[in-house]
């Protein structure tokens, strides 16, 4: 395995082959291979195409409302009482999460290659949304295949894709989560390769997408080292955000990735704890297997059956992770925690009172480890964390923990 | 060297018909019924045996095979059992191929260099690996074919003549083409395009080329045979299973009888094509 990084860099990756070290490759069925290449060829002669760029600077400004704010969340860090608490308000977005930076880069690149059909896989409903959103604005049908267990946890979400002129299929199979509308939404791939482009929703999947999704997604880590340095005059301590496949983290990751001197935290779901199956840390707790078109870590039993995994947040509901990720982690240049449920749903509520700010459970989890460390920092350091999305979609799950009718 | 599968394909070549490939899930409803099953394809006129690796998340698959996978898994089958079946099989035939075909990840976790011991000792004669096209080749493949185990690509439809070579390269035994861009257990289309694509394929290499994904019926395999060095039939074989079944646990009827009277229907038709060609 050719090593994707110098000894100097972090951010050289992936490797010709699509590899971060051993993680990331192209592992697919033949069916999708000569699609996957022609991808890869689009994607370079797009990136390295003005025009593009252009194009999608202006709809990100225009149309998303970017660069979203780097907020200083004063109320929280009172609270907490140590560290300078901030939030790169991901949130304010238009659809509500970072999910449109990738939505609206892709859907140029379908029209580009003249597909006429979109689909996509979504957990938390967010990344759903945006394809539909942009799906809409641009005139392509759009599907979207979605665990029906979300689909029951994340009404609010089904209703806006459909209002979008998106069809929404739920997918049984398995606990009925993101993993399963993966499989589901591959399976609709490879029967329709011709004319339907693929939205990846996050930083995994076959070869280009981790990198594609992670280039789209580093909007974020750019304006918050710029934004930073302007408000502050110094890079940040640390950057913590959540990570189910990780596109929101390594967007915000990625631009400090050579900057040593900032701890880097990405935060799983620890659903109930570690111990038993009811969590989705694949890199705490699992270990390296192929799923979905890359090598990764992976929740899996000792057969290499992959597990459903348990999550309060539909977003993070994913037995694996985007194989830059993986790579991060054994290089060490970033940790991964855990953060259980009821930790998350602390945060939810915390920040609401003391914000005014309702964040999406996903985001609650950052927050959360935010909370553990923040307090025993000093005060002029600084923690930067991605409100990667906005709550309204959680209110049912968090009300029906809390024990409340609504 | 030679494998069962290049002295099986010689032999059929010989006889001017073509394989009845078989492919059954293992593990399926439970061990033992699976066993009986995979004894019982020989004797019904199978030629070479499919013998299909229990994945919990099967994306090319239709629902059919996912069904049957779920059921093995829940049966409690695990590739150490899918391997020691084709171990016990081989006590009482040695001569009838057998090809693992699944997905990559079980191998993976098991080891690659395990597997192929494993593997050689409970007499694979080769594997079909969904998800590792020819870029991943030197996950499986490469090693497979250094450890003489026969190593069978997909092509499919989408597979151009650029690519064709690319494909074709490293495959060995035969070559496995999907009629359709789809997943498993979905309509057959036109065989008249299904002929114009193993032409094509078969001119760019001497390997047989076996077509599989839609063949359901004797009346197809017949079709197909008439241009197709192999027919390869898995969804009518895994529903004929889930069909004696009754959801709790019983059975309706016998499980390999019901399979065996399928692959003997399925047989006939593709040895008519050899009697066609003769009268």
């Amino acid at each position: 395995m050719n090593k994707p990084a110098t000894a100097n860099s972090f951010r050289t990756g992936p490797d010709e082959q699509g590899m971060f070290g051993i993680f990331g490759g192209r592992f697919v069925a033949e069916t999708l291979m000569p699609l996957i290449l022609e991808l890869e060829h689009e994607w370079n002669a797009a990136k390295n195409d003005p025009a593009f760029r252009a194009e999608l600077d202006n709809l990100s400004t225009f149309y998303a409302g970017r660069p979203s704010k780097l907020y200083f969340a004063e109320g929280l860090t009172k609270h907490l009482g140590g560290a300078k608490v901030y939030f790169k308000r991901e949130d304010l977005n238009h659809t509500g999460s970072h999910k449109i930076n990738n939505c609206l880069g892709q859907i140029l690149l379908a029209r580009r290659m003249g597909k006429k059909r979109i689909i996509a896989e979504t957990g938390a409903g967010q990344h759903g949304v945006a394809s539909a959103t942009v799906s809409a604005r641009f005139g392509f049908p759009c599907v979207v295949y979605m665990g029906a267990t979300d689909v029951e946890r994340q009404k609010p979400n089904v209703f806006r894709m459909k209002l979008l002129g998106a069809e929404v299929k739920p997918v049984s199979a398995g606990h009925g989560t993101l993993k399963d509308a993966m499989n589901e939404a591959l399976r609709d791939w490879v029967t329709n390769v011709e004319d339907t482009y693929y939205l990846i929703g996050t930083a995994a999947g076959p070869h280009p997408y981790p990198e594609m999704v992670r280039e789209f997604q580093s909007v974020i880590g750019k304006e918050a080292r710029q934004q930073i340095l302007e408000q502050e005059g110094r890079l940040p301590d640390v950057l913590i955000a959540a990570v189910g496949g990780g596109s929101n983290a390594i967007g915000l990751f990625h631009p400090f990735l050579d900057d040593r001197e900032v701890k880097i935290i990405g935060i799983e779901a620890g659903g109930h704890g570690l111990d038993g199956d009811e969590h989705c840390a694949s890199m705490n707790a699992g270990k390296p297997g192929v799923l979905h078109g890359n090598r990764t870590y992976l929740l899996q039993n000792e057969d290499g059956q992959i597990k459903d995994g348990h999550s309060i947040s539909a977003g993070l509901d994913y037995p694996g992770v985007g194989p830059e990720h993986s790579w991060l982690r054994d290089s060490g240049r970033v940790e991964y925690v855990p953060i259980l449920d009821d930790e998350a749903l602390e945060a939810f509520q915390v920040t609401t009172k003391v914000e005014g700010i309702i964040p999406a459970l996903e985001s609650a989890h950052a927050i959360a480890h935010a909370m553990k460390i923040a307090p025993k920092m000093k005060k002029d350091e600084i923690v930067i964390v991605n409100l990667s999305g906005r709550g309204d979609k959680d209110v049912h799950t968090v009300a029906s923990m809390m024990g409340m009718e609504i | 060297m030679t494998t069962r599968i290049d002295r099986r394909m010689a032999k059929l070549k010989a006889e001017g018909r073509p394989a009845l490939v078989t492919y059954f899930m293992g593990g399926d409803p439970d061990y033992d019924t699976s066993l009986s099953i995979m004894k019982a394809l020989p004797k019904a006129g199978a030629d070479i045996i499919e013998l299909g690796m229990p994945f919990s998340d099967p994306m090319a698959d239709g629902p059919a095979i996912q069904a049957a996978g779920l059921r093995a898994l829940k049966g409690g089958q695990t590739l150490v059992k899918t391997l020691s079946m084709a171990h016990e099989f081989r006590k009482a035939d040695d001569e009838t191929p057998i090809v693992m075909m699944g997905y990559y990840n079980p191998i993976y976790v098991h080891g690659v260099e395990r597997f192929l011991d494993d593997a050689r000792a409970a007499g694979i004669d080769g594997l079909i690996v969904v998800d590792l096209p020819p870029e991943m080749d030197a996950e499986l493949c490469l090693p497979a074919l250094k450890a003489g185990v026969n190593f069978i690509r997909l092509a499919t439809p989408t597979t151009d003549d650029r690519r064709l070579p690319r494909v074709l390269q490293n495959t060995s035994g035969f070559v496995y083409y999907v009629s359709m861009t789809g997943i498993t257990g979905s309509a057959l289309p036109d065989t008249s395009k299904v002929s114009v694509a193993v032409r094509r394929i078969k001119a760019h290499t001497e390997l047989p080329v076996c077509v599989g994904f839609g063949v359901k019926t004797a009346e197809q395999a017949r079709a197909i045979g008439a241009s197709a060095d192999g027919v390869v039939v898995g969804t009518a074989i895994v529903n004929a299973v889930a069909n004696v079944l009754d959801g709790k646990g019983g059975r309706t009827a016998d499980p390999a009888q019901a399979v065996a009277t399928l692959v003997s229907g399925l047989a006939q038709g593709v040895r008519s094509v050899r009697l066609a060609a003769a009268g």
